[in-house]
């Protein structure tokens, strides 16, 4: 029952299709010069023509080229395209489908719907109107979706009296606001789609046009290559079992994968090596397709692949090779356009997409808003993002997130945001910070960005997170002072927060006693919470004997690995004076030598060699001493 | 070989998607009708899964199926290894709702849409990967890969989810389903040009045997061959080059009356 014939047939000449999309301001004549390139390049179905020609004579209306699109009845009644379409046609040489987005404001997201997987654009601008809002937004969307090759078509020229004067003033004001997007051509064409001038004939009317007609400028553009060139991202979608193999199933998205590869596979940064590239049929069935058995994959293929090593691999994750692998941040900044009816809210619960991966996230900061007129960025206090505005954001998941930069790597660089599993918006990724994944340890990634959440906290705290770190001897006056400081720090509408032996030892630290290991190990714990508190935005009060230095210095590094401000004060008081307050009866139990290994007695105190604050709580007061820690501290946590 | 073809490209696109489907959704059907676009689907579950369609395959069966199809349903349910599902509407042929006696839009619609909401009911399916192309006709035009239908199977053409950069609205509320429609950039010259690079198993009535042949197939009674000597894919694809008729033209119920098509469409058919 195998019916195909085995002859092979020489492949077509012809160029791959183009994908075109059109977008302009509302009424600018879009439909009308599709219709026009449709009926020129005698790509209409047969009688088509003359069925909608004889339709309008019917109804008594004058025939357009725009209505040979509108093939709903509802569209025609409302007179404006509801939604994108894609239709094809042909020129000599090649295949296009055209991707006809609608002008209507409201309908932005059927234009980013169809603009996003075109090759090419078409930008048409109404001679009589000229460059309207609309010009412009499109123009931003196209740059925005990456779409970096286009010819500018000026219609309606018949409006103008098929002016060389009017066309050069739409054309120069139109190319000042390219330039603001970095957008660039150099095409561009005085038409008029209603008479077929410059569509696909050249025109009588306009002979100072020296630049190609539309279609011969469609003719000059080219299909996107596949970005081979670009590091290379396989986005894994699945992982499949359905026999012996454990196949990862995915789509690369730049660069190129080979057998023998090894890939580095984010967040996990786990590696092993390409076992095989999965076909089906088996390779001697598909000889004809060209990637059947050379071992090699590129952007765009959608593949399987299965690994030597069993490492453990989800959907989500990113594999590329270890030298240019991607970002791994749990926070980055973005340019994101709202489609949703509902505006974006900061602090909302909304899930990123981005290829494969699927994160919880909020917007944390909005910074600018752009104008949709005039295209301006503004700073902003607002904190919602409407419908079909733009706007310049901070981003932060719940989990780690694997991401390029757009201008580097387009495909992993954008991403959408969902709400209630609607896609409410998309965004581009810019200024993610690079990390050379050899040389840090993963953890270091997260806090490499990590300083940018404490930036943001301190803008909603009013302060920076930090660490006070109290030293001295017991008996010194450690918790008093810490308990005084955190009153008035309290006060003052700060986030303050005292750690010492009491709501440690009793929970976190329960398991450790006071043998050397055990402080040693205390003091790294406490450390570590510290690092926390101070990058969740507190300033953490620490009141801990902590007499060596050593761990001291790696308190402070740990606090500094999280970007925390690391205060030392040294709490001093001669042991004399110490031993006399005795408040909790410890040094006359270890003079009576049931303590062990007390600070002081028979063990040392070292002191700190050049500590931030040092306060003599012999000689100053509890006030004495919180306001000269005060006087130190506060410019330290602006 | 770094350079990628035409049919490369919506290779990968067709094989992303039903990725993108088999994830989303636990409970898969697809429809699968024997004709040129379901063999090339199945060809490609099959490259998209390595060689299992891991979902039933549905045959709405109208009884007014040509011998020749249900011969190849029979060899092709074999040699894929399908999980082959076969419904029929036994409630309207036994109301005697049949050609003989009603119009091609009331049979297709029973026979087919009603049959297959049916079969919905009955199995509860969340998503149903489609084999329908954007050229066939201009209300397909406007179809999304992930295309929603609520409970009574109706598309809201004008409210649909944006889809872009890989990303589709794959979740259904309960009662909904998702279309979903990995052949949407394919054209009918695409079509066969990848069934004759693959060499994917078709029927014998698209080649032509007496003059004739039938580019479209439906049911029996309101299906018509074209005028044709094309018996070779080759020949298929030289006339298709130059037609400029449409590719549904001999199917009767989408020119019954005005707008045939998109009144069934918007009742939920295929």
């Amino acid at each position: 029952m195998h019916s195909t014939s085995s002859v092979k047939h020489p492949a077509s000449s012809r160029e791959a299709t183009l994908r075109v999309v059109f977008v302009g301001h509302v009424d600018h004549g879009k439909s009308t010069l599709i219709g026009r390139i449709l009926s020129d390049t005698n790509s209409l179905p047969e009688g088509k023509l003359e069925q909608v020609q004889r339709a309008c004579a019917a109804e008594n209306m004058e025939f357009e080229f725009a209505f040979l699109l509108d093939a709903l009845l509802e569209e025609q009644e409302q007179n404006i395209t509801i939604d994108t379409t894609q239709i094809p046609f042909k020129t000599a040489k090649r295949n296009y489908m055209i991707i006809d987005a609608p002008g209507h404001k409201e309908f932005l997201k059927n234009m980013i719907t169809g603009a996003s997987s075109a090759d090419a654009a078409v930008l048409v601008i109404a001679a009589n109107e000229g460059v309207q809002e609309q010009s412009k937004r499109h123009a931003y969307l196209l740059s925005l979706l990456g779409v970096r090759q286009f010819c500018v078509v000026v219609n309606k020229m018949d409006l103008a009296d098929y002016s060389e004067a009017r066309f050069l003033e739409i054309e120069k004001k139109y190319r000042v606001f390219l330039k603001t997007l970095n957008l660039e051509t150099d095409v561009f064409i005085p038409a008029s789609a209603r008479f077929g001038e410059n569509i696909t004939a050249r025109s009588t009317k306009m002979k100072w046009h020296h630049g190609p007609t539309l279609a011969e400028a469609l003719d000059a553009m080219t299909p996107m290559a596949p970005p081979t060139d670009l590091p290379l991202r396989f986005c894994v979608q699945d992982v499949y079992k359905f026999d012996d193999r454990r196949i990862i199933a995915g789509r690369i998205e730049t660069g190129m994968l080979q057998v023998g590869d090894e890939l580095v596979f984010s967040p996990a940064n786990k590696t092993s090596i390409v076992q095989s590239i999965e076909h089906w049929p088996p390779v001697t069935a598909a000889a004809t397709s060209p990637r059947a058995n050379n071992g090699i994959a590129i952007a765009g293929d959608s593949i399987g692949i299965t690994l030597h090593e069993q490492i453990f691999v989800e959907r989500g994750y990113v594999a590329s090779h270890s030298k240019d692998a991607p970002i791994e941040t749990n926070r980055f900044h973005a340019d994101l356009f709202w489609i949703a009816r509902q505006p974006a809210r900061l602090s909302h619960l909304y899930t990123v997409r981005l290829a494969t991966q699927e994160v919880k996230c909020q917007i944390v900061s909005l910074d600018e808003v752009m104008d949709s007129s005039s295209l301006e960025r503004n700073p902003t206090k607002a904190d919602q993002l409407a419908r079909n505005e733009v706007g310049r954001l901070t981003i932060q998941t719940r989990a780690p997130i694997v991401l390029d930069n757009h201008d580097r790597l387009p495909p992993l660089g954008r991403f959408v945001l969902v709400d209630d599993g609607m896609i409410c918006g998309g965004g581009i990724v810019y200024d993610g910070v690079y990390t050379d994944r050899g040389a840090i340890k993963s953890k270091n990634i997260f806090w490499s960005e990590g300083k940018i959440t404490a930036q943001a906290r301190s803008a909603q705290h009013g302060h920076r997170g930090a660490v006070v770190w109290l030293t001295g001897l017991s008996g010194s006056g450690k918790s008093t002072i810490a308990q005084a400081l955190e009153r008035e720090l309290f006060i003052r509408a700060m986030h303050p927060y005292v750690l010492d032996g009491d709501n440690i030892r009793h929970g976190l630290n329960s398991n450790l006693g006071f043998a050397p290991e055990d402080r040693v190990e205390n003091i790294r714990r406490v450390s570590e919470v510290a690092k926390l508190m101070a990058d969740a935005g507190n300033v953490v009060i620490t009141a801990f004997i902590s007499p060596y230095r050593a761990d001291r210095q790696r308190a402070r590094a740990i606090a500094m690995e999280g970007n925390a401000e690391f205060i030392e004060v040294f709490v001093d008081a001669p042991l004399e004076v110490c031993e006399e307050r005795d408040p909790k009866n410890l040094y006359k139990k270890a003079r009576a030598g049931e303590i062990r290994e007390f600070t002081g007695i028979d063990a040392p105190y070292e002191s700190p060699v050049d500590p931030e604050i040092v306060v003599q709580t012999n000689q100053q007061s509890v006030d004495e001493s919180v306001a000269s820690i005060l006087e130190r501290l506060l410019p330290r946590l602006k | 070989m770094t350079t990628r073809t035409h049919l490369d490209r919506l290779e990968n696109q067709s094989v992303f998607i039903f990725r993108e489907a088999y994830h989303a959704f636990k409970n898969i059907a697809m429809p699968w009708s024997m004709g040129k676009d379901s063999n090339v689907l199945i060809w490609l579950a099959s490259k998209a899964f390595f060689g299992r369609v891991p979902f039933p395959v549905l045959h709405i069966d109208t009884t007014y199926e040509f011998p020749e199809m249900l011969e190849f349903r029979e060899w092709a349910t074999t040699h894929y290894k399908l999980n082959l599902i076969v419904k029929i509407n036994e409630e309207a042929r036994g109301r005697g709702i049949g050609y003989e006696t009603h119009d091609p839009v009331t049979v297709t619609h029973e026979l087919k849409t009603v049959a297959l909401q049916q079969a919905m009911a009955q199995y509860k399916w969340d998503a149903l990967i489609t084999g329908i192309r954007r050229d066939e006709d201009p209300t397909r035009a406007k179809e999304r890969y992930f295309s929603r239908r609520n409970a009574q199977f109706e598309w809201d053409y004008k409210d649909q989810p944006p889809e872009f950069w890989g990303q589709f609205a794959t979740t259904a509320a309960n009662g909904e389903h998702v279309r979903v429609q990995p052949l949407l950039d394919w054209t009918e010259v695409d079509i066969w040009r990848y069934i004759q690079r693959e060499n994917i198993p078709i029927p014998k009535m698209y080649f032509a045997r007496n003059g004739q042949r039938y580019r479209s197939l439906g049911c029996r009674p309101i299906t018509k061959p074209i005028t044709s000597n094309a018996d070779t894919i080759e020949a298929i694809i030289a006339e298709l080059e130059t037609t400029r008729t449409s590719e549904r033209a001999g199917r009767a119920q989408d020119h019954h009356e005005r707008n045939a098509m998109q009144k069934l469409r918007a009742k939920g058919f295929l």
